[in-house]
């Protein structure tokens, strides 16, 4: 049950994008599509759970024992940045049907700071490792939430009259602001 | 001289980071409550931007291109852990408000993209240049953003209340959705501005 709510909380009450803000660069960015915007939510997901999973080993098997948490910042980055090398390597040479959907989205992960910013909200909040995982597929799958969402928005004002003064960028930030109202609604739902 | 004048100025406007090349974004938007938020945000990048420019400048020509992405992220990695923990000894409020977006500096697509950009290409005195004027732009945009956040959700300028009574100030606007309200506001009125000022600058026939 309190996994259901940390799942929860994940998804909707603390949404990695509309909440926390982080990842904005692909949310803006990567969204004028719905096709690209799921193949990188999964590609996104795939990660972030192989990190998860990987940081909550070195950080208790590691870090935590030699005292070294204050290198965090620096191993983290380098654990994601091997990671998906790694994937990208293997999923090339024994999955190509997966690579085809989401390789291409690959490299441009290392620097999704939603990734590390999940690495050290797993670290902060002291999970273990089942919370971790949990919280992983939470906070992906919030981020793949919020990327259709605005893809889908971007396509209907396509067609509509959208003033001058905020075309283009200006817009899809306004679109982010109602969305996160919405949001907002799930406030209370789960801590 | 008058180059190093021009790749200052350049971050300030022409490549303002934030409102025309839109990256740096998530701190900007995540910490923007109060002024005084913002510019502990603004400084803190402005040093890792100064100080891995820089490096990255001295070492451009020792470094093979092949591995040269993880060293900048090594070197990036280094100062943002050195400005986290002088931050946490000596600012542990700042520290503590601001959070994971400290060691989040490590993946501000401003850092790295200056880095990859002009420092690895150019001489560390023009790298200082760049990451000044850069981290310059950073910090007038956060303030701009965080004075309109506070004065708008809290009624406060700086954190002290206005002179005047009678103005209540909306919520929403210190709350995640104002943040996107007001980047999306403040990025048109920069667009706008910036086309203004371009028109006006060939009427008077310079380019």
């Amino acid at each position: 049950m309190d996994l259901l709510k940390l799942f929860i909380a994940a998804l909707l009450v603390n949404n990695i994008v509309l909440m926390r803000f982080l990842a904005l660069c692909s949310y803006v960015g990567m969204t004028a599509e719905p096709g690209p915007a799921l193949g990188i939510g999964w590609a996104v997901t795939f990660v972030m759970v192989l990190a998860g999973v990987v940081t909550w080993f070195l950080n208790v098997f590691v870090l935590q024992p030699l005292g070294l948490t204050f290198l965090s910042t620096l191993i983290f980055i380098l654990v994601i940045a091997s990671l998906v090398q790694l994937v990208e390597i293997y999923l090339r040479k024994s999955i190509p049907s997966l690579y085809h959907v989401m390789g291409i989205y690959l490299p441009l992960i290392t620097t999704n700071c939603a990734i590390l910013g999940l690495t050290f909200i797993n670290q902060r909040e002291g999970f273990t490792l089942i919370q971790s995982i949990v919280n992983s597929i939470g906070v992906a799958w919030g981020y793949t939430l919020a990327m259709l969402l605005l893809a889908n928005l971007r396509q209907r004002i396509k067609h509509s009259n959208v003033p001058k003064f905020l075309d283009g960028y200006p817009i899809v930030f306004i679109l982010t602001a109602i969305l996160a109202v919405a949001f907002m609604g799930f406030t209370g739902m789960a801590k | 001289m008058k180059q190093l004048w021009k790749d200052f100025v350049n971050g300030i406007i022409s490549e303002n980071a934030v409102l025309k090349l839109m990256i740096g974004l998530c701190p900007v938007l995540a910490i923007s409550t109060t002024v005084v938020n913002g510019v502990g945000m603004g400084l803190a990048t402005t040093f890792v931007l100064l100080g891995s420019n820089l490096t990255i400048a001295l070492i451009r020509n020792i470094v093979p291109k092949e591995i040269r992405i993880p060293v900048f992220i090594i070197v990036i990695a280094t100062f943002v852990t050195i400005t986290d923990l002088s931050m946490a000894a000596y600012f542990p409020a700042l520290h503590k408000t601001l959070g994971i977006f400290i060691p989040l500096i490590v993946v501000n697509c401003i850092i790295m993209g200056r880095a990859e950009a002009f420092a690895s290409r150019n001489t560390p005195v023009r790298a200082i240049a760049d990451g000044l004027g850069m981290g310059i732009g950073f910090i007038l945009t956060l303030i701009l953003l965080s004075g309109a956040r506070e004065l708008l959700g809290n009624g406060t300028i700086f954190g002290a209340s206005l002179p005047f009574k009678g103005f209540e100030p909306a919520l929403i606007m210190i709350l995640p959705p104002g943040a996107f309200f007001a980047i999306g506001i403040m990025i048109a009125i920069f667009n706008n501005l910036f086309k203004l000022k371009r028109d006006g600058g060939h009427k008077h026939g310079s380019a």
